[in-house]
């Protein structure tokens, strides 16, 4: 499939998948802010950011529904470009040479690396946890749950976030500061054919056509 | 509500020294004799009557629990149980219910709110419902099932063992009320004494389980109750035989807290070096 790119661009990200992608961000950094408040007091000053204690308190939990809901609509529409191929695992052996910035004849790999397809599911995986205890923990819900089921509730959603804010530092990184280029695909919803062809070959030929 | 006239010994979410200068009372303690309740409910008018609090009427439910259970506006509730002894004749345990005030207290441990929760060196927890955000978290650290939240203001409250009366040398209104002298009031190794006492009395006439009920799992409370069945608390309406934090909440509250938060510092910080040692990514220059 062939695409006609205005100005040398590739189209990476449509409005609409920015609208969403930045959804689940702004709402991520407000919940994990609150988070981090009730989780060690010295992240307490965060509480500061919704307003407040008790603001902080009543709004995490919509603003944890409202973030699953839209990580959910990712999750169905990127699924099917997450899933692990034996090229990925080539790549992924590689590690310290990505980590090196020794890209040279890294394996050649579609719209994701390995890198990227583990955020993904480890994210399905953490965000189905974190609403599933955070339900538990939301004393506003109609539900009563025994005391233990609270408990192992609050250990659950504290390790959930735990992985998912390292996983997202990382992702963070890597999209903002690291990989020069990629941030744009989610700002402006293109990146350049350089980029393109340097970081993901396969999805490169495959959306343009080209060599 | 915090008592500025007395020392601070412990305060929820709070990693530096509290507001600890005051030389600590001496540790206090409220002994409940159980074999001297006659389930009158004085402790529970006078304990509405000191803090201002007034439920709502309830409706009969069948047993003399009258509420039947610990809400924002009854810090303290009588709980009856009849119980038929070995030799076949009734006993009527009415146990007054309410906050243990834990040497160990796990709500407080469990609270993430600076100062919402604070432990007096006179061994009181108290609740400081100004600084409260009505997480529910000490609830879930509680081993006693004590704190309700208002539905009002969502702010959580308890028995405060009336600091207030007794940060000015009087004792808990429920103490002044109670006819009987079930309830006595005075520094812990006091009432301790007189516990071990009364309990040697109960032997004497036959009740050979006897035995003050003051839990080393927390450290030891500051309510005690006699308990003519010492072996068996959980005839007393379920009674915890040997309550302690939760496992959970230590893992949770405990090496989890200081662990993760280094974590995720120590991940920004690597992020940060591996910028200024490797540089960023960036594609053949001119391959436009």
């Amino acid at each position: 499939m062939s695409i006609v790119m205005k100005s040398g661009e590739v189209p990476r990200y449509n409005a609409s998948e920015r609208v969403i992608h930045w959804t689940v961000a702004i709402t991520f950094i407000l919940l994990a802010a609150s988070g981090l408040a009730f989780f060690h007091p010295a992240f307490w000053f965060l509480t500061s950011l919704l307003g407040g204690g008790t603001w902080s308190r009543i709004l995490h939990p919509f603003l944890g529904i409202l973030m699953f809901a839209f990580f959910a609509v990712m999750a169905v529409k990127y699924w099917k470009e997450n899933v692990i191929k034996p090229y990925d695992r080539e790549w992924g052996k590689r590690l310290s040479d990505v980590i090196n910035n020794r890209d040279d004849n890294l394996p050649e790999i579609d719209k994701y690396n390995i890198g990227q397809k583990q955020l993904f599911w480890v994210m399905v995986v953490t965000m189905v946890l974190l609403l599933v205890s955070g339900l538990v923990l939301w004393r506003d819900t109609v539900f009563a749950f025994p005391v233990l089921v609270v408990r192992i509730s609050a250990v659950v959603h504290a390790a959930a976030s735990f992985v998912l804010i390292l996983g997202i530092i990382v992702h963070m990184y890597s999209a903002i500061f690291w990989v020069k280029g990629s941030l744009r695909a989610m700002t402006r919803g293109t990146v350049t054919h350089a980029w393109a062809r340097h970081h993901h070959p396969l999805w490169y030929r495959r959306i343009t056509g080209n060599k | 509500m915090t008592m500025q006239s007395l020392s601070v010994e412990r305060r929820s979410a709070t990693t530096t020294t509290p507001p600890s200068v005051r030389i600590a009372s001496e540790p206090v303690a409220k002994l409940i004799d159980i074999s001297k309740c006659i389930g009158c409910k004085a402790c529970q008018v006078a304990c509405m009557q000191w803090n201002d609090l007034r439920d709502e009427v309830g409706t009969t439910t069948g047993i003399y629990d009258n509420p039947v259970d610990l809400t924002d506006q009854s810090w303290t509730v009588m709980r009856f149980a009849e119980f038929k002894n070995p030799d076949g004749k009734l006993e009527w345990l009415i146990r007054k219910d309410g906050c243990m005030h834990c040497e160990d207290p796990g709500c407080l441990k469990a609270c993430p709110s600076p100062g919402a929760i604070v432990k007096y060196g006179n061994g009181i927890v108290d609740f400081n419902s100004a600084n409260c955000i009505g997480c529910g978290y000490c609830v879930a650290g509680c081993p006693f099932n004590i704190p309700r939240i208002s539905k009002k203001d969502n702010k959580a409250y308890k028995c405060t063992l009336c600091s207030d009366r007794v940060a000015v040398g009087l004792e808990p209104a429920c103490v002044k009320t109670c006819p009987t002298g079930a309830i006595q009031f005075g520094a812990k190794s006091d009432m301790v004494k007189r516990g071990d006492k009364r309990v040697g009395d109960l032997k004497e006439r036959g009740y050979q389980q006897a035995g003050l009920y003051n839990p080393a799992g927390v450290g030891g409370t500051h309510v005690m109750y006699v308990l003519q069945h010492a072996d068996k608390p959980s005839l007393y309406n379920d009674l915890p035989l040997d309550p302690k934090i939760s496992p959970w909440v230590s893992l949770w509250k405990g090496v989890t807290k200081p662990l993760l938060s280094i974590g995720i510092g120590l991940a920004v910080l690597g992020a940060f070096f591996h910028y200024v040692t490797r540089g960023p990514k960036e594609e053949e220059p001119g391959s436009h």
